[in-house]
């Protein structure tokens, strides 16, 4: 068996790192956006529960 | 809620750390003997041990450091942290078991095979197939108990040090999987199901995300759980640490190509590869800051409290070397580092500042813990804290002066237009720098040695704690989450999601760099004129993997004028399309091996490997006399074949039934050419196979220069 070079190129290649850094740019917004809804509370509770063994 | 007591068990943290310690101090002193060994060929003991050659010790140093100190450093903190955690014993005591030895039994087998030179000639993913399907077994029993233990808890959210830890569990069962699909020839060897420039991006793929999911993400886990333990105050910022979480596996996994930067890799890949590796400063470095930060108001503890030196030293030399990588991916600057000792130098402030003191730290911590007793001897910690600095120090500074002088030395031209140096000049001239690392290798072991009596003395001191107990409600079944939360809350109270979601981000990475090079053709320019190794070739060339030789030499000439005047025309991705594994190396000990072939008379060859210094004199390499006593195995040829033909290897149907008469034959001509130079030597010795290997290197390209002309 041999998985390889099946197509013979590929177009617009350039399109790759693009879509790579429109996909991680969404993302990291998201997580952003999330973090700064936490509840005060929530993020006390969390962060003392190493403490709190 | 009425409580629900239960009780911790110390037993298996306790185990995996005397196993962090010993595997430890096993492997930095092989590092050292493998750092004199560079300095003083002598110390390679050829003539007794063949076993012990730089290129099958320099693997079992790696590995012992990455899997068995790392490893089992990071199983001390999950059976220690997640069930404090999650208010709950960890699931399963016998599963504990079997993980523990099962892992340790990874570790014998695997450090003996490489010895005896059982290799899939992939950095840091040498153990051959029978281990590599023993570690995926004990991981998935890893998985089971952790998994166990987190779907039994009695704390609804998941603690951010758990989830680096699952992302790691996940994202290192990925890698191992991907990167370990080898076709077994026999139980002892086999070939790697890739070539050329598709396995060279697996494996950088696989490499990179090894220093990024076994060495930091789980060790980051540690940080989290660990730094505030000592310090006695929560996480600096519990947000920062989201967003350092989910940043940064998301990042780390697109970014192993720039290991392969002006190598035959696609440009497009390499590209990728360095502006990930540029963005990766932003999650790293809020992960530092975040770390120090939680000291903020608390240095005068720091002074005082050794633990807490070690973490600081181990989270600035993670901010360092988290700086200095994303540095070392841009490509001019990778045309100095690439291939020389600055790598290694930068692999080392991660391995010993970041992985080594942040397990020290852990330790001096967690033993006096486990035996309800003081630590023995603060001053000899603190002790510990200076000599092993001073260690990091020393091993790092000659290693980036010797990466400058090499490259300087490597590059230069005189007026006339002729290379400057030969490459014996510079290995001369970084001798000094060897000893000056090795000597820095020693002062770090001689601290651990400290370290080593001081535990060793505070649990004599103590008694062991063989359980604690705990009590706390159970979960309620049907929860209800407060109102105005959002949809991460969920993610963080449902593990399987975080595993899935997790698998996900860093799956991402991999689809868009690993499809395309394997599916699209104009990736890898195919060449007429390359065709596969003669039976002779290939089995000397299985001699080349099973020495380790690409642990020294490189095979991949960049395109550069001084590479190009040194070695030969550089290296084309359709040169490489049936080596199985491929074999580009990653450091220039020696020189670069792409196009020796043709270079020098059999008879140099014979003597280079005899004794090196007597072609070259001032070299620095091993002599290989067992390659001059030792019977070639001409049984394995027809399943090499055979087995080389199903991965894609245009031999000819039914060649197998052949293919060892072609073989002597070239054996005959070699040993006739040798004789024309007055050697005398049988033609089935593995020396001959190895000498028909190293001169068809590179040759496939210049026979289409001479047939262009």
């Amino acid at each position: 068996m041999k998985f390889s070079t099946y197509l013979e190129q590929i177009m617009g290649v350039s399109i790759y790192p693009v879509i790579s850094l429109v996909l991680f740019v969404a993302f990291f917004t998201g997580v952003i956006i999330w973090i700064f809804s936490i509840d005060k509370k929530e993020i006390e509770h969390l962060e003392n529960l190493p403490l709190n063994d | 809620m009425e409580l629900e007591r239960f009780t911790y068990d110390n037993k298996l943290p306790k185990l995996f750390a005397i196993a962090t310690i010993t595997w430890g101090a096993i492997g930095m002193l092989l590092g050292v003997l493998a750092a004199f060994q560079l300095a003083f060929p002598i110390l390679n003991f050829s003539e007794y041990f063949p076993h012990l050659a730089f290129g099958r010790l320099r693997p079992v140093h790696t590995n012992a450091v990455i899997f068995a100190f790392v490893g089992n450093g990071i199983f001390t903190a999950v059976y220690y942290s997640i069930p404090r955690l999650l208010k709950t014993p960890m699931w399963s005591k016998k599963l504990g078991n079997i993980h523990f030895w099962g892992w340790q039994s990874i570790i014998v087998l695997g450090a003996l095979s490489l010895l005896m030179g059982m290799t899939s000639g992939k950095e840091y993913a040498e153990l051959e197939w029978p281990i590599d399907i023993m570690i995926t077994l004990i991981w998935v029993v890893f998985g089971i108990n952790m998994f166990g233990t987190i779907l039994t808890r009695r704390e609804r959210h998941l603690y951010v040090a758990i989830w680096f830890f699952i992302a790691s569990w996940v994202t290192v069962a990925m890698l191992h999987i991907v990167n370990s699909m080898e076709l077994p020839i026999n139980l002892f060897k086999s070939y790697s199901w890739y070539a050329g420039v598709q396995d060279a991006l697996v494996q950088w793929w696989y490499g990179h995300n090894a220093v990024a999911f076994f060495l930091t993400t789980p060790y980051l886990g540690l940080m989290y759980y660990f730094l505030p333990k000592a310090a006695e105050r929560p996480i600096y910022s519990y947000k920062l640490s989201i967003i350092h979480f989910w940043s940064l596996i998301f990042l780390y996994i697109w970014a192993g190509p720039h290991h392969l930067l002006y190598t035959a890799l696609p440009e497009w890949a390499q590209s990728l590869g360095t502006a990930f590796s540029i963005m990766l400063i932003l999650p790293s470095w809020g992960g530092m800051l975040n770390g120090l930060f939680t000291l903020r108001g608390a240095w005068d503890k720091v002074r005082e409290d050794p633990v807490l030196k070690f973490f600081v030293v181990a989270v600035t030399a993670y901010g360092m070397s988290t700086f200095e990588g994303p540095m070392m991916s841009l490509k001019n600057v990778n045309a100095i580092s690439h291939y020389s000792d600055w790598t290694v130098a930068h692999v080392h402030i991660g391995a010993l500042g970041w992985n080594g003191f942040l397990t020290f730290g852990m330790l001096y911590w967690l033993i006096p813990r486990l035996f309800n007793t003081p630590l023995h001897s603060r001053k000899m910690a603190g002790t510990h804290f200076w000599i092993g600095t001073l260690g990091i120090v020393l091993y790092a500074i000659p290693m980036y002066w010797s990466a400058f002088r090499s490259y300087f030395m490597m590059k230069a031209f005189t007026p006339e237009g002729q290379l400057q140096y030969q490459f014996m000049d510079m290995v001369q001239t970084i001798i000094p720098f060897y000893v000056l690392r090795a000597l820095g290798g020693t002062i770090f072991l001689i601290g651990v040695v400290l370290m080593i009596i001081n535990l060793w003395k505070t649990a004599k001191a103590g008694k062991f704690v063989a359980e604690e107990y705990g009590e706390a409600p159970a979960l309620e079944k049907k929860y209800v989450s407060p109102k105005g939360s959002f949809w991460h809350s969920v993610v963080e109270r449902k593990p399987i999601m975080l595993l899935v979601l997790s698998l996900l981000v860093v799956a991402l990475g991999g689809l868009f760099e690993l499809i395309p090079t394997f599916m699209v053709k104009s990736n890898i320019p195919t060449i007429a004129s390359v065709k596969p190794y003669t039976p002779l070739e290939l089995q000397g060339r299985d001699i080349y993997v099973r020495e380790g030789c690409y642990n020294c030499h490189s095979q991949m000439i960049r395109p550069f004028r001084y590479e190009v005047a040194r070695y030969g025309e550089y290296s084309k991705a359709g040169e490489f399309v049936y080596d199985h594994p491929f074999q580009w190396g990653s450091k220039r000990t020696g020189p670069d091996l792409a196009r020796v072939g043709g270079k020098y008379p059999d008879s140099w060859h014979f003597n280079h490997m005899y004794d090196p210094t007597s072609m070259a004199p001032g070299s620095i390499m091993p002599s290989y006399p067992s390659l001059f006593e030792k019977k070639l195995d001409i049984n394995t040829t027809n399943s090499k074949i055979h087995a080389m033909r199903k991965m894609g290897v245009p031999y000819a149907k039914g060649y197998e039934a052949t293919a060892n008469d072609d073989l002597k034959k070239q054996a005959e001509a070699i040993t006739a050419n040798l004789k024309n130079d007055k050697i005398e030597i049988p033609a089935d010795r593995e020396i001959i196979a190895l000498i028909a290997y190293l001169q068809r290197l590179g040759r496939d390209i210049k026979v289409t220069a001479i047939t262009a002309k």
